[in-house]
């Protein structure tokens, strides 16, 4: 039992990790599993992607990997933290994203909003957003949305606020 | 070689980051102060991979003394009002979004690490950009400070382009695209471009030698003095 797990059932185990700081994801979902490896009897290496070069969940993230493979009978997880190549919000597949909008999180449009180097074109519109792609509210659907901050409670997100409805609401930022 | 620009790099990122983490608590707005903490954040998780290149991350950063610190003397500016910051924000962000767009074209060690750090750092500049926007054109207060703030910390500008030694960027094209982009957005906000040297006789390079400004001392103190009284001390 200790090393006769197949690699596919331990990868489905490391992935079915949720986020720890957005629950209702997981590793998997979120695109940060990056491998899940055997290197030796009861061994087995895992790389994980960061969200954000900063991001401070990456270290809970290695816990629960840990934690669950070990539960699993390996005797050995090392998790390493791999930044090549870059995590993208592309990355987030298309139930995470199902997800994130049920839980009341905008998620990200096509990384492509961000590709290339920032709009240098100034003014009072600079911050109005692509007519054909907005924000929509997550929670009645509105395509009419202000950006409030490029910040909001984790690095990944923005803060923005529902020109219909009023409500504020998070969206997962574009990277 | 690597040594020496990781810690180069990875000093300026550390030293920012702590400078915006002093506006904790003290932002004039709750989205203001989410957003100064999320980019100390990002600048932090920067830093840390750069350390971790040249050698222990903590170790550098808490036992090094004042003088082995190899961070541009922009970067150990105080915070200021507002506008300082803005203007501290805006200089820096912009100038390392395009170190970080040319290093992550190129094939060199630190190639990984700026291809994921280019696109955080291009939510910084974007975030300074419209600040300096709205406040350049905005009251004549506002106007008035960040002029002042611009024209205080340009003389710190000029070692930004500094060659450093294993930082295989085009030194020259850097500087001239960061003229040309801080000039763009200044016009925007109705400021002037400040028109002095960029540096003088014992700035130009200086924080790259290890000299600092005054301040910086007692940032360090701040930033080491938990690690150095409580040695190994964890959460």
């Amino acid at each position: 039992m200790v090393t006769t797990v197949p690699e596919e059932e331990l990868r489905a185990l490391a992935g079915a990790v949720p986020d720890p700081e957005l629950p209702v994801v997981s590793l998997a979902e979120l695109g940060v599993l990056r491998d899940v490896r055997r290197t030796g009897p009861g061994r087995v290496e895992v790389d994980l992607t960061p969200t954000y070069t900063g991001c401070p969940a990456i270290e809970a993230m290695a816990a629960d990997v840990r934690r669950v493979l070990r539960e699993r009978g390996v005797a050995e997880v090392t998790v390493r933290t791999v930044l090549s190549p870059p995590w993208s919000t592309d990355d987030i597949s298309a139930e995470g994203r199902r997800k994130l909008a049920e839980s009341g999180i905008a998620p990200p449009r096509p990384a492509g909003h961000r590709a290339g180097p920032v709009a240098v074109a100034l003014g009072p519109t600079r911050t109005a957003e692509s007519q054909q792609d907005p924000v929509r509210c997550p929670h009645c659907g509105s395509p009419d949305t202000t950006l409030l901050s490029r910040f909001s409670s984790t690095a990944c997100k923005a803060l923005r606020r529902c020109d219909r409805c009023r409500e504020p609401f998070d969206h997962f930022k574009e990277l | 070689m690597t040594r020496t620009a990781a810690l180069a790099l990875g000093d300026d990122a550390l030293v920012l980051s702590h400078r915006l983490g002093e506006w904790a608590g003290h932002a004039p707005v709750l989205e203001e102060e989410v957003a100064l903490a999320n980019i100390a954040l990002d600048l932090l998780g920067q830093a840390r991979t750069l350390l971790s290149m040249a050698g222990d991350e903590d170790e550098l950063a808490y036992l090094r003394e004042e003088r082995a610190f190899t961070n541009t003397q922009l970067t150990e500016q105080p915070n200021g009002d507002f506008a300082h910051t803005i203007a501290r924000q805006l200089y820096f962000s912009v100038y390392q979004h395009l170190l970080y767009a040319q290093l992550a074209a190129g094939n060199g060690p630190f190639a990984p690490l700026a291809a994921k750090a280019v696109k955080e750092t291009a939510y910084h500049r974007d975030h300074a950009e419209h600040w300096t926007l709205r406040l350049g054109d905005g009251t004549e207060e506002s106007h008035r400070r960040m002029q002042h703030a611009l024209d205080a910390l340009w003389r710190y500008t000029g070692e930004l382009f500094e060659p450093v030694e294993g930082v295989a960027v085009d030194w020259a094209a850097l500087r001239e695209d960061w003229l040309t982009l801080v000039g763009g957005t200044l016009r925007e906000a109705t400021l002037t471009l400040p028109q002095g040297p960029q540096g003088d006789a014992w700035t130009a390079g200086a924080g790259r030698q290890g000299i600092h400004t005054e301040p910086f001392g007692r940032m360090l103190a701040e930033m080491q003095h938990l690690h150095r009284s409580h040695p190994g001390a964890s959460w």
